[in-house]
């Protein structure tokens, strides 16, 4: 008689550990025969809320890290994601893909964190500079991670898309909740498993599953949650707008109307690693 | 015994601010003694006894046919009357916006825009004291300020930026920029020609038109600002001026046509602007509140320091976002500082703020007036200790004299809340994180001073510290070269040097 295999029940990966939802609640997904492959967490705003406080302790310790070590991790990330790319690969193909398709997802996905990796020890340089007052003064601008972003990833590309938010966010020292794809949320589950062996300090990312009409409400009106990068319809849009005017809080918010290509060289820049980030202006007297 | 008489010789030591027949010396207050005779500005304000509107490079009285009056707050006396803009003028001005747009100013090169901002900085700068006059009379900033700080400054914005309109390709590195269309823009009392060049000088370098609001206690520099455009032949609808209250801002905001809003003034306003865009794509430049720590080790030089204590807290009446009004000093050195403040205050010039030897000129209304006394109330009524030097002030206009709380707790209103008045919140700390941690604990986070003499201290604040501009050993310098703008809840977005450019362009 063939062996029963052991399946995995899926949890979801916050301040680094792996947990169920406070709520004990999941949703079950199905691959796209509609074959059932397994239970998924269904975080509630009480998950995000433990999320962004996982983050928050996370953050000081992970924004003081040297650039070159921020670097080094996120290479390393690359290189767990990589050494586990045909998982990956199968994670990705439940919603649908092609093998093919998904294998090369993956690859995007990887290049892309190498992209990053390689910024964190420059962006400040292309970003910040001196300044010539008109004075004797030395006044210089740097940038400043801005604290815990969220981010919602959106269903297409479910992990190059989590990846091209959340690497931008993290490669300046600022930490991440990110909600995964509704529709397809087991290659975020498995990333978690990849993040953990990354040498990634556990809370400089957290990554929820669940329903975006139940999540997103908290994400607009979190206090602590310094900035939003999410792809999101006009409703979401609208409401994330109202909830971070509460706290002034940045959002990035791309439409998930507008077709994009997640595997294009344009769905890089140093910019998306400067929208999540304060400039800062010092001034010093020059004198004895 | 030898240590009793060095004891003696210590405790003596104090003592020489006794005069020879034994008594104190009386303390010399600067200007105590004497009075001074007035010293008025008299240069030529200029003024018109009605301005209109600013629309497609003429002045154009409003369709509503209304006007309201613009008063001196030094002494309530109307100064003119300004057209109240309404719907159908705000609509006027956005097209006119829009053809200028289209039309000739996103078209032109860099190098030739640029060369109209170099005009109007000369321009500005040749009719200097006659908008230093025009401003001190309609906003009731002491003319030392207006005459050396607000207009030159507000030229130099125009200096500054001219030169980056042809350089636009070294703003965003790696990316091409465009201009974003037609831009509205709301700007504050407290610096009213300074905010207009400010939002105006980069708008235009980047090639954007623009449609702006001043406030509306003080209107008139603008618009004098829009004589010296015709004068520099600046492209009609490049430059439109609406004026008028907080509805004729709303209009400006939710119209359909601004692909950008940029607004600087209370937190509490731009929330509900930011509410009132939720839903559009309009992008935003917010610089709100402030409630800046300024923070006095004590290895700080001090006399310097109280310099700075002062300019940070008292320039322009206190009406500065970024104002060092929290005043955070270190334990040991509390009772030294508070004894230095309380004598320097002492010597400040409240009064008319047309004398070359006013410090502190008048509230820019009577609104504002009303609110800082009500804080000031709090303040007291909540148990912290108020000084305020005995100085006459004018009978009629507004005036408030310089104000000091110690003994204040972080919970404390005047600690908490934007007063925008002359009033210096003093609380105090022991260690360098106690310092970090009380100057962080607010929902602001636009400046921020330090004091001290070790370098790597500073190092360590300015980068602790969670504020956009952070001042070491000195307080409230501004250039146009110099990035300015907020985290938190002083807002996003930056204005001023090359980053200030980034937030008026698209990239493509």
């Amino acid at each position: 008689m063939a062996r029963l295999p052991i399946t995995k029940t899926p949890k979801f990966y916050v301040g680094g550990a792996f947990i169920r939802s406070e709520s004990a609640r999941v949703f079950p997904l199905r691959d796209s025969d509609g074959v059932f492959f397994a239970n998924i967490p269904q975080c509630t705003r009480k998950d995000l809320r433990n999320a962004v406080e996982a983050a928050a302790k996370a953050g000081p310790g992970w924004a003081k890290r040297t650039a070159y070590n921020r670097g080094q991790i996120l290479y390393r990330l690359a290189e767990m994601i990589e050494a586990r790319s045909d998982e990956m690969s199968a994670a990705i193909g439940l919603g649908g893909s092609t093998p093919a398709a998904a294998a090369r997802e993956v690859a995007a996905a990887v290049d892309r964190l190498i992209y990053y990796a390689g910024w964190t020890d420059k962006y400040e340089q292309v970003l910040g500079n001196v300044n010539p007052v008109a004075a004797p003064y030395f006044n210089f601008t740097v940038t400043e991670p801005m604290g815990i972003i969220g981010v919602i990833a959106p269903d297409k590309a479910p992990l190059l898309a989590l990846i091209s938010l959340v690497v931008p966010a993290i490669s300046s020292g600022n930490t991440v909740v990110a909600l995964a794809s509704t529709t397809q949320p087991y290659p975020a589950i498995l990333l978690g498993e990849m993040l953990a062996t990354s040498d990634l300090p556990g809370g400089v990312v957290n990554l929820l599953t669940g329903f975006r009409e139940e999540m997103i409400p908290t994400f607009a009106t979190h206090m602590h949650l310094r900035a939003i990068s999410a792809v999101v319809n006009a409703n979401e849009r609208k409401m994330l707008a109202l909830g971070s005017a509460e706290s002034v809080k940045r959002t990035i918010l791309l439409k998930s109307e507008d077709k994009r290509d997640w595997f294009a060289t344009a769905a890089q820049s140093v910019d998306a690693i400067r929208d999540t980030l304060e400039f800062k202006t010092t001034w010093h007297p020059v004198g004895a | 015994m030898p240590t009793a008489s060095v004891a003696k010789k210590s405790y003596r030591a104090p003592q020489r601010v006794t005069n020879r027949v034994g008594r104190r010396a009386p303390e010399l207050i600067f200007g105590d003694l004497w009075a001074f005779d007035p010293a008025p500005e008299s240069a030529d304000p200029k003024l018109k006894a009605r301005y209109d509107l600013f629309i497609n490079g003429k002045f154009v009285a409003p369709k509503g046919g209304k006007y309201f009056d613009s008063i001196n707050p030094a002494n309530e006396r109307k100064l003119a009357e300004i057209a109240l803009a309404g719907l159908a003028d705000v609509d006027a001005a956005y097209a006119a916006a829009q053809r200028a747009a289209d039309g000739v100013w996103g078209k032109m090169p860099g190098r030739e825009r640029a060369k109209y901002l170099y005009r109007i900085a000369r321009l500005l700068q040749d009719r200097a004291r006659e908008f230093a006059v025009a401003e001190t009379l309609d906003g009731g900033k002491p003319i030392k300020e207006s005459r050396d700080f607000d207009v030159p400054m507000a030229a130099a914005h125009f200096f500054y930026h001219a030169g980056w309109a042809d350089k636009l390709e070294y703003v965003a590195p790696g990316r091409r920029v465009a201009p974003l269309g037609v831009v509205g823009q709301v700007i504050p009392w407290n610096f009213p020609l300074l905010m207009c060049a400010w939002k105006l000088a980069p708008a235009l370098a980047m090639g954007n038109t623009v449609v702006l609001k001043p406030a509306e206690t003080t209107s008139i520099t603008a618009l004098k600002l829009a004589e010296i455009f015709q004068d520099a032949g600046l492209p009609p609808g490049v430059v439109n001026f609406v004026t008028g209250a907080g509805d004729v801002g709303a209009a400006m905001m939710k119209h359909p046509t601004p692909a950008k809003i940029a607004f600087t003034g209370s937190t509490e306003v731009g929330k509900i602007i930011m509410r009132s865009l939720a839903g559009s794509d309009k992008k935003m430049t917010m610089e709100l509140g402030g409630k800046a720590a300024n923070i006095i080790f004590d290895d700080a030089p001090l006399d310097q320091a109280v310099e700075g204590i002062v300019n940070g807290i008292f320039f322009n009446q206190g009406h500065v976002c970024c104002a060092g009004s929290r005043l955070l000093v270190q334990e040991g050195i509390a009772e030294k500082v508070l004894a230095k403040l309380k004598t320097r205050i002492r010597t400040l010039r409240v009064g008319d703020p047309l004398d070359k030897n006013t410090d502190i000129g008048a509230i820019n209304s009577r609104e504002q007036l009303t609110k800082i006394r009500a804080l000031v109330a709090a303040g007291v009524k909540e148990g912290c200790a108020i000084f305020q030097p005995e100085c006459a002030l004018p009978p009629s206009g507004f005036y408030f004299r310089p104000t000091i709380f110690s003994g204040v707790s972080m919970s404390s209103r005047v600690a908490r809340e934007e007063i925008f008045g002359p009033v210096l919140s003093i609380l105090t700390f022991r260690t360098v994180d106690e310092a970090i941690e009380k100057a962080n604990n607010t929902a602001y986070g636009l400046s921020a001073g330090v004091w001290t003499d070790k370098g790597s201290r500073i190092l360590k604040l300015s980068t602790e510290l969670k504020a956009g501009v952070v001042w070491a050993n000195t307080y409230n310098k501004f250039d146009p070269a110099s990035p300015f703008g907020g985290y938190k809840e002083s807002g996003f977005g930056r204005e001023g040097g090359r980053q200030g450019l980034l937030d008026y362009c698209k990239l493509i």
